[in-house]
């Protein structure tokens, strides 16, 4: 278990005294990109498919041989056919919105299959990956987007809230949530849990967000912070948000910081192992930097060709996450193609079913409008609820 | 700068008047998340960053707290920031400096600090959006002393009630009805004051008061309910907070009926207000009670659910219906 002077470097003199060359500062004033992932990048998995040492991590993969890194990647390929298939569904009309996740697969399956069944996840909006670890099913996130619901699935039956889609507020629930799996006895012992929050680069300018960091740090809530840092925050890179490299804020909040590459599922789920054992153990909270990219908009609505260079998406597409796991199993471990027909077929049935559970979505009722506002009983809205019932019948048959 | 006659889109009438009082007074800033190189995900900002520069027009860091705390102190420091909030879901982390030092400043220094700050916020639903980007936060603001709300309705009101809201020395929350953005009109070169109520439409029959998305809404109701034969009188109140209902006091005087329409939640709302002060004003002249054709008091339901919620033209007219019925 780590002690604060593990992370704290030996005569530091402060954040930006010893910080990693970032962008020249004439740079940032002039709006570049600074992408450079820095010194302090945990990688066990090249761009290349090459599997390197990394003596702080290995041990938490130890166990993750060739069947457990296939099913790594068949995660990954599924839940990147899901995406690609809701995005298709938004551009034929039959989603509102669809909010894309291409490019951060790794991040959110190494992350979501370091969570255990007692753990709880706290996502943003772009969180189907982990959605998919938690046991949501692809088919749970689109009534949201088809506008037929806020959230379909049960947040404490899966142990993954409801998406939170105003940036950062999650940060603070999820912080209270494992204060109370502290107060609750859950940590240091057989059955400890933690907590993972997920939020981007964008979210660490929120008050919400910071406030988070003090109150877990100050309660020594077991939560894993984890800020996938996908460059961009709409058009606002994030240098709009940051003079530091994001993990080394949480030396500032009295915890340690660790970037990892977010494009390296075996790393991502090295680290997110490491910090929620931590957490599990009494040395939480713990901030996790996933470093990777968003290979598409931020939204369907969102056009990046007016704020972005294409040829940093094609930079990027050198470091894709799924490739290297393809790369590394045919190469170094001799995966034959049966598996990736397999896992192709898998994918295509995932989508089919996807597009034929989005288009049989039932249209709801008037009456969903006025259900679950309240535990209790409120007769003044049961009365408003009636009332345009009453008018909605009104109608049938008739003119409308 | 010269007004363009032309018919515009009303973002297009928003950015123009951005751009004239930009260019009118060094000190107006414009300040928001994605307002810069992407000109707002509404394109309401289009282009100013370019013309301007990154210190007039700024992509902030995403905070909305920030964004409008931030705008304080620049406006205690001489500038007159225009904020954008990039949905109206969005503006509650800022309300606390929205209530606690926007508002008060001006009272709390006896006077000696002035807050010449707006604050954009498109709101509304009837997009088809997900969570949090339909709300109707309005009857919020306009519960907040110190504050003034108003709400545009076609792109000359847009134009010219921004352009009169950043001369105002006074914080101003601007609504802006989404659904409307794209919506073209003729920009007027004659506007009227900031803070008043605008009548578009006389009637006999009845008055349809409203703001907002729900003009359009009312105005098509009007013109529907001719086949009925019934004259509607359409106002739109444009002006939330101070409110300035003198016009609809005159018309519920020659009609004795008023039917108020707004998306908002209805208890203890804009919409509210309006029918106390109405009773107490023309409580003689009124023929039947003031209804309230609004929003239920529920979040904002799923967007498939939205036709159900929001006030429509049918809607509208079963309550003037009603009204006259009485």
């Amino acid at each position: 278990m780590s002690v604060p002077h593990d992370w704290i470097p030996a005569g530091s003199s402060g954040v930006l005294a010893d910080a990693p060359p970032g962008p020249p500062r004439e740079h940032v004033l002039a709006g570049l990109r600074g992408t450079d992932e820095g010194p302090d990048l945990v990688q066990l998995l090249t761009p290349e498919g090459e599997r390197i040492a990394c003596p702080d991590y290995d041990a938490h993969v130890a166990d993750v041989d060739t069947a457990a890194l296939q099913a790594l990647y068949r995660d990954m390929v599924l839940v990147r056919r899901a995406d690609r298939e809701a995005t298709a569904l938004q551009r034929q009309g039959e989603l509102g919105l669809w909010v894309p996740l291409l490019g951060q697969e790794a991040a959110q399956i190494g992350a979501g299959r370091a969570l255990r069944a007692g753990d709880m996840a706290f996502p943003s909006y772009r969180e189907h990956g982990v959605a998919w670890c938690r046991g949501v099913d692809p088919t749970e996130l689109l009534g949201i987007f088809r506008g037929t619901d806020h959230g379909g699935w049960d947040p404490v039956a899966t142990g993954f809230h409801l998406y939170t889609i105003v940036i950062g507020n999650q940060c603070l629930n999820a912080t209270g949530y494992a204060m109370g799996q502290r107060f609750d006895g859950r940590v240091g012992g057989p059955d400890a849990e933690a907590t993972m929050c997920f939020f981007g680069d964008g979210a660490t300018s929120q008050g919400d967000v910071h406030e988070g960091f003090v109150w877990a740090a100050v309660y020594d809530a077991p939560v894993v912070f984890y800020c996938q840092n996908n460059q961009w925050a709409i058009s606002e890179p994030n240098e709009r948000q940051t003079r530091v490299p994001l993990y080394r804020r949480a030396q500032g909040y009295g915890f340690p910081g660790i970037r990892v590459d977010g494009n390296d599922v075996l790393a991502c789920l090295a680290v997110s192992r490491w910090a929620l054992e931590e957490c599990r153990s009494g040395n939480g909270p713990v901030l996790i930097e996933a470093f990777t990219y968003r290979m598409d908009a931020h939204t369907t609505s969102d056009d990046p060709s007016r704020y972005r260079l294409a040829d940093e998406l094609e930079l990027w597409k050198l470091k894709d996450p799924l490739e290297r796991v393809r790369v590394h199993l045919v190469r170094g471990l001799g995966v034959g193609n049966d598996f990736f027909d397999e896992v192709a077929a898998d994918s295509d049935a995932l989508a089919a079913r996807l597009r034929a559970h989005c288009l049989a979505l039932p249209q709801p009722g008037p009456e969903r409008i006025f259900s679950n506002v309240y535990a209790e009983p409120s007769p003044e809205l049961d009365a408003q609820r009636d009332a345009y019932l009453a008018y909605h019948a009104s109608f049938e048959g008739g003119a409308e | 700068m010269t007004v363009t006659t032309a018919s515009a889109t009303m973002a297009k009438a928003l950015n123009d008047g951005l751009r004239a009082a930009m260019e009118g007074d060094p000190k107006v800033v414009v300040m928001g998340e994605d307002v810069g190189r992407l000109g707002g995900v509404f394109r309401v900002t289009d282009g100013l960053q370019k013309d301007f520069g990154e210190q007039r027009v700024l992509d902030t860091p995403l905070s909305e707290s920030g964004i409008v705390g931030a705008a304080v102190g620049l406006a205690l420091r001489g500038y007159r920031p225009v904020c954008e909030i990039q949905f109206d879901g969005f503006v509650f982390p800022a309300v606390d400096q929205i209530s606690s030092q926007l508002a008060k400043l001006h009272y709390r220094s006896q006077g000696r600090v002035r807050m010449p700050v707006v604050v954009r916020i498109p709101f509304g639903g009837g997009i088809g959006a997900v969570e949090h980007h339909s709300e109707s936060p309005e009857s919020l603001f306009a519960h907040m002393p110190g504050l003034k709300v108003v709400a545009c309705a076609s792109p000359s009101d847009a134009h010219w009630m921004l352009r009169q809201a950043i001369a105002s020395d006074d914080p101003v929350i601007f609504l802006e009805p989404k659904p409307r953005y794209w919506e073209k009109g003729v920009v007027d070169d004659d506007p009227p004051p900031l803070h008043t109520a605008r009548v578009l439409r006389r009637g006999t029959t009845a008055v349809l008061a409203c703001y907002g998305p729900m003009v359009r809404t009312c105005l098509d109701a009007a013109a529907a309910a001719e086949a009925d034969g019934h004259d509607l009188e359409v106002i739109d109140l444009r002006t939330l907070s101070p409110l300035h209902l003198d016009p609809v006091f005159d018309a519920v005087r020659r009609t004795g009926r008023l039917v108020m329409v707004a998306e908002a939640p209805s208890s203890v709302s804009v919409a509210a207000e309006v029918a106390a002060r109405v009773q107490e004003e023309c409580f003689h002249s009124l023929e039947s009670p003031v209804l309230r054709v609004t929003g239920f008091d529920t979040p904002y339901p799923p967007s498939r659910c939205e036709d159900d919620y929001l006030p429509d033209l049918d809607r509208v007219l079963d309550a003037v219906d009603r009204a006259v019925a009485w």
